[in-house]
């Protein structure tokens, strides 16, 4: 997992942040814009997130060493 | 007719080979109360069964018993199942208990109930133990079978309503003996592993025999040792397992599962766009506010109209000229009558006001005023001032005092 991009959940719960501020309204125009501004990237990011999810789907196996080895899973019905 | 003398042993053993050929005897079902059961060191249990009027010895060799699903105890109405020989050395007939199963109840849930009261009492259910699921994992770990509905309902769900999370799959057999250590020791190596933030276990419907292996202690021991929080999954809506009590979170069947275990994809896009609708709207009122706030400022005249400021400035200079005017009259006045209050008091001590009240002055021919005797002499010719006039004179004698 990347350190640099939020998960969803760290989106989201920014994004949160960012309109209850806002919605506060006493905050200075300039930092209201701001605000809105990142705010607005936030949701750029949580709905292409949403939209370039690929559901990935593995089945575990004890490898030699015990270490869990990933396998694709295919259907097996 | 002689009679034939027989050892205790060969009558014993004529009996028992007597009933040993009655195939009825070899393959009995007998319902009765279970008393004085006891199980010895042997591992076999040894119980008599009777009813209201008679009794009936009864053992039971480790074999079958190892296969009890439940904890027969006195009292127990119960059916066994056996053949029924002698004992040869006792010379008393018995049954040879193959299985027992509890009157009205099945085996299995005497063992489900037992077990179920076992560990609540070890507080497993304990909801101070539930963990909280993750609101959004990352990882799902799946134990369960990988063929079978089940699985496959409960990856198409998950992919459905949340393609974000990864799901790993961790295989192992729902039922049958090899089922239960399987399934907690998958719940196990997930834990070792890190494998995902939460796991999934269970299977789909089937008989209570089907379900068990989620009704097995070491399944139950497994899932409550988990730092991972586990879903349970088993069966149909009406189906608990004891994995469903120790569980931190009970599903009714897989697909509910799948459902509990992650947020939907529209549901959340709809409050993504609730986020957007909110955020817009707060910095719309935001730039209105400000907006109105310099309408606000706008209104003053000053802004609206610069000529406006500076005509009363002028005003305001007007009147400061004429502040200034009057306080310089004033000053002028004062000075003026301080002036004249001077001018009277000159006055005063003029000579000419000392005339007036009968003195005169005496001047020499030069004009200088006389001040005393000496300067004077006899056939001098002075001046004397008078309020009204002067006179001429002549000294004719001079006397100092």
């Amino acid at each position: 997992m990347a350190e640099k991009k939020p998960s969803f959940e760290q989106a989201l719960e920014r994004l949160d942040e960012i309109v209850r501020h806002l919605e506060k309204g006493d905050l200075p125009l300039s930092q209201s814009l701001s605000l809105f501004e990142e705010g607005t990237k936030l949701l750029t990011v949580c709905s292409k997130m949403l939209d370039e999810a690929e559901q990935k789907v593995v089945k575990l196996r004890k490898g030699a060493d015990g270490e869990p080895e990933e396998l694709p899973f295919e259907d097996e019905a | 007719m002689q009679r034939e003398t027989l050892t205790v042993t060969q009558l014993n053993n004529r009996i028992k080979g007597l009933l040993d050929m009655d195939p009825m005897l070899a393959d009995v079902s007998v319902r009765g109360e279970l008393s004085n059961y006891r199980i010895y060191p042997s591992g076999h249990h040894y119980f008599t069964l009777k009813d209201s009027e008679s009794s009936l010895r009864c053992v039971m060799f480790k074999s079958s018993a190892s296969k009890l699903r439940f904890r027969p105890e006195s009292g127990m109405g119960v059916t066994a199942y056996g053949r029924v020989s002698v004992y040869p050395r006792d010379g008393a007939y018995q049954l040879y208990c193959s299985a027992l199963v509890p009157e009205g109840t099945g085996d299995l849930q005497i063992a489900f109930e037992q077990l179920k009261a076992k560990l609540a009492a070890e507080g497993l259910f304990d909801p101070s133990y539930k963990k909280p699921l993750p609101e959004f994992p990352e990882r799902i770990a799946i134990v369960t079978s990988s063929v079978g509905a089940a699985v496959h309902d409960m990856i198409r769900i998950l992919g459905h309503r949340w393609p974000m999370t990864k799901v790993v799959l961790l295989p192992v057999r729902v039922q049958g003996v090899e089922a239960p250590p399987e399934i907690a020791g998958a719940i196990r190596y997930a834990n070792a592993h890190h494998v995902a933030d939460l796991i999934i276990t269970g299977r789909g419907g089937g008989s209570i025999e089907d379900l068990w292996a989620f009704n097995d202690e070491r399944v139950a021991r497994a899932i409550f040792a988990s730092e991972i929080p586990v879903i349970s999954a088993v069966g149909h809506e009406p189906d608990v397992t004891i994995a469903d009590y120790v569980a931190d979170r009970r599903a009714s069947t897989p697909s509910n599962a799948a459902e509990i275990a992650v947020p939907d994809w529209h549901e959340m896009r709809e409050s993504l766009e609730s986020y957007e609708i909110r955020s817009r709207q707060a910095i719309a009122k935001k730039l209105t506010q400000c907006a109105q706030n310099l309408d606000a400022l706008r209104g003053k005249r000053v802004l609206r109209d610069p000529a406006v400021y500076i005509d009363d400035r002028r005003i305001e200079l007007d009147h400061m000229r004429d502040r200034l005017a009057a306080a310089q009259d004033r000053q002028l006045a004062e000075k003026k009558q301080r002036f004249v209050k001077l001018g009277s008091a000159l006055d005063a001590m003029s000579p000419l006001r000392v005339l007036t009240r009968g003195y005169s002055i005496t001047e020499d021919r030069d004009g200088q005023p006389v001040r005393s005797v000496q300067e004077l002499a006899a056939g001098d010719h002075v001046r004397i001032l008078f309020r009204d006039g002067r006179a001429d004179c002549r000294v004719e004698n001079i006397e100092e005092s």
